[in-house]
């Protein structure tokens, strides 16, 4: 039955064409598969176990009516806790937040609702989607199904973990500055990161707009390109979503990147980057050399003032966004005798450490006498850090980099130090920055603990990230790996 | 230099309320993060223009009629405390 939980989609997908395998066989054993280590990894903060079978039913039921149903029928998909399901409960891992049940559908849950998906549960996150770890979950930290004393990443960790560890068979995270692609990375999974804009943001609670976007963590690339394909598109309410074609991600998958041109920024792999994803990503270029790709070194030379950059425009339009958690329309509240006490206690108990750290931190960067000097300077900053990917981007079809600088760490290793957290986003958040598109993929192991590679395109490339990711995983099978759980 | 005043202020801003031990955490972490963030200012940006939006993106205009929303007693469902059709809230002054 585990070996079903460990198929890609795509397989599953003909599987069930071919009526090899039923949807109610795969979601009972996707099930099974929780039931027997969730209790180890934690990835899921609510199973949605009886709409599950439903689903399931029905699909099986438009199979056997002889329907040809479209590529996610019957897939077991695990859904971050950030995007709203009408009718189940939202929490964004916050306490804030407990109890809240939306009234509609965010527009991916819409579309993977169309395919016939079903929704296994809501996946365990960073509180609001601010850490690298998932050890802000208001609820529970999620473990490395590789190392269970060790971080899945975050913040998209809940989902990462869960199609790790076969409790899913896809899932869908959000990204802000890296919360698909390190966990993907940690976890052993491919994630992409989407073009701002690309997919709809409509349902996602907001962390900071400016740079959050939707997108897929699943087993391997050609999964990723199938979800993607679902997804993306221009959606009227979201005003940022981009009205432009969706390509057939599948269908650009060839195993062939001869003649790319791939830029290797040298602040990528120097200094703070451990010895052993050196390793790993030294081994990753001559694989893709080998494959006849151009691989030279570049030069980002504004990346050391991202981060800082970052971590005033992420918490600024955080701080903005988290004004609405006042517990008036909906959420918990807290009595007090007069209204901006009852703000106050609601928030206080409501909001975590690092929420708070972080809406302290943006509220000051845009209170009056500072604005200029931080969100401002920080903006100006985000001009220079997007023209450097853009001249680089004249040169290459591609950049290349490792998608975090360490392997998962320790669970309570970088916890009482935010700034070392921080430092954990280092090659993911410049992407967010500049809004490009940018996918983690399998690039080999430290020990027993996965690496991942980051492949970074323009804007809108995505297929060419797809398809330098699936020659790369074609080339080396390190998807094929399982974690002994 | 943040200051305990500092974060005093701007906890009343953001609404929260924060014991002493907290204060004394996130005076001494934001002056850490405020400080990382200086380096910043070797850069002069005096000419470069502030960055909001990456994509040439344009206002929406739509029809003014009115579309799919939710229903007022679905919203209110939702509320901690409500009175007929309103959120009902503490004492406002």
């Amino acid at each position: 039955m585990d070996d079903l939980c460990y198929t890609p989609a795509h397989e599953l997908g003909r599987l069930l064409r071919e009526k090899k395998v039923s949807s109610v066989e795969l979601t009972e054993a996707v099930f099974g598969r929780i039931d027997a280590v969730d209790e180890k990894v934690r990835a899921y903060l609510f199973l949605m176990r009886e709409e599950a079978m439903v689903q399931a039913r029905a699909v099986d039921a438009a199979l056997a009516g002889g329907q040809q149903p479209p590529p996610l029928a019957g897939i077991p998909i695990g859904i971050k806790d950030n995007l709203c399901i009408n009718g189940y409960e939202t929490t964004c891992a916050s306490k804030i937040l407990k109890g809240f049940v939306p009234p509609y559908d965010a527009t991916v849950i819409g579309s993977l609702k169309q395919q016939g998906a079903v929704f296994t549960g809501k996946t365990n996150m960073d509180e609001f989607a601010m850490g690298s770890s998932t050890e802000n979950s208001g609820f529970f930290p999620t473990a490395n199904p590789w190392d269970l004393e060790r971080v899945p990443g975050g913040s998209s960790g809940g989902s990462a973990a869960a199609v790790s560890a076969g409790e899913a068979v896809m899932a869908l995270g959000s990204d802000t500055g890296g919360s698909i692609r390190q966990p993907a990375a940690f976890c052993g999974v491919v994630g992409l990161k989407p073009t701002y804009g690309r997919v709809s943001r409509y349902g996602l609670v907001a962390f900071a707009s400016s740079l959050d976007q939707i997108g897929p963590i699943t087993r391997d690339v050609r999964d990723c390109a199938v979800l993607m394909g679902v997804i993306a598109g221009h959606d009227p309410k979201d005003s940022t979503s981009v009205p432009r074609g969706v390509p057939d991600y599948a269908g650009s998958l060839v195993a062939d990147i001869k003649d790319f041109r791939i830029g290797v920024p040298r602040e990528y792999t120097g200094e703070g980057i451990a010895a052993e994803v050196r390793a790993v990503f030294d081994q990753a270029v001559q694989v893709l050399t080998g494959l006849g790709a151009t691989v030279e070194e570049t030069s980002l030379p504004h990346t050391k003032y991202a981060l800082p950059a970052y971590y005033l425009i992420a918490p600024a339009e955080a701080s903005s966004n988290l004004a609405r958690y006042d517990g008036v329309e909906y959420g918990h509240r807290e009595p007090a005798e007069d209204i901006v006490a009852s703000y106050k206690k609601t928030r206080s108990r409501g909001f975590g450490p690092e929420v708070k750290r972080r809406v302290m931190l943006g509220t000051y960067a845009l209170s009056a006498g500072y604005y200029d000097a931080y969100y401002l300077k920080a903006l100006k900053i985000r001009t220079l850090i997007k023209r450097d990917f853009d001249a680089a981007f004249e040169r290459f079809d591609l950049l290349l980099s490792p998608t975090a600088p360490t392997p998962a760490f320790k669970i309570g290793e970088k916890v009482a130090d935010p700034l070392a957290m921080y430092l954990s986003d280092i090659c993911t958040l410049a992407v967010n920055m500049a809004s490009l598109p940018a996918l983690s993929v399998p690039g080999g192991f430290a020990g027993h603990l996965p690496v991942g590679i980051q492949f970074i395109g323009p804007p809108f490339a995505e297929e060419r990230l797809l398809r330098a990711a699936y020659a790369f995983e074609q080339e080396t099978g390190w998807v094929a790996k399982r974690p002994a759980l | 230099m943040i200051t305990i005043k500092d974060v005093e202020h701007v906890a009343l801003l953001a609404r929260l309320e924060l014991s002493e031990d907290e204060k004394r955490v996130y005076t001494e972490q934001l002056a850490n993060i405020l400080e990382y963030a200086s380096v910043l200012n070797e850069l002069d940006t005096k000419d470069v223009p502030p960055l909001t939006h990456v994509l040439p993106l344009q206002n929406v205009f739509r029809e003014d009629k009115v579309g799919e929303h939710l229903e007022p007693e679905t919203v209110l469902a939702r509320a901690p405390e409500r009175e007929d059709r309103y959120f009902r809230v503490p004492r406002l002054v």
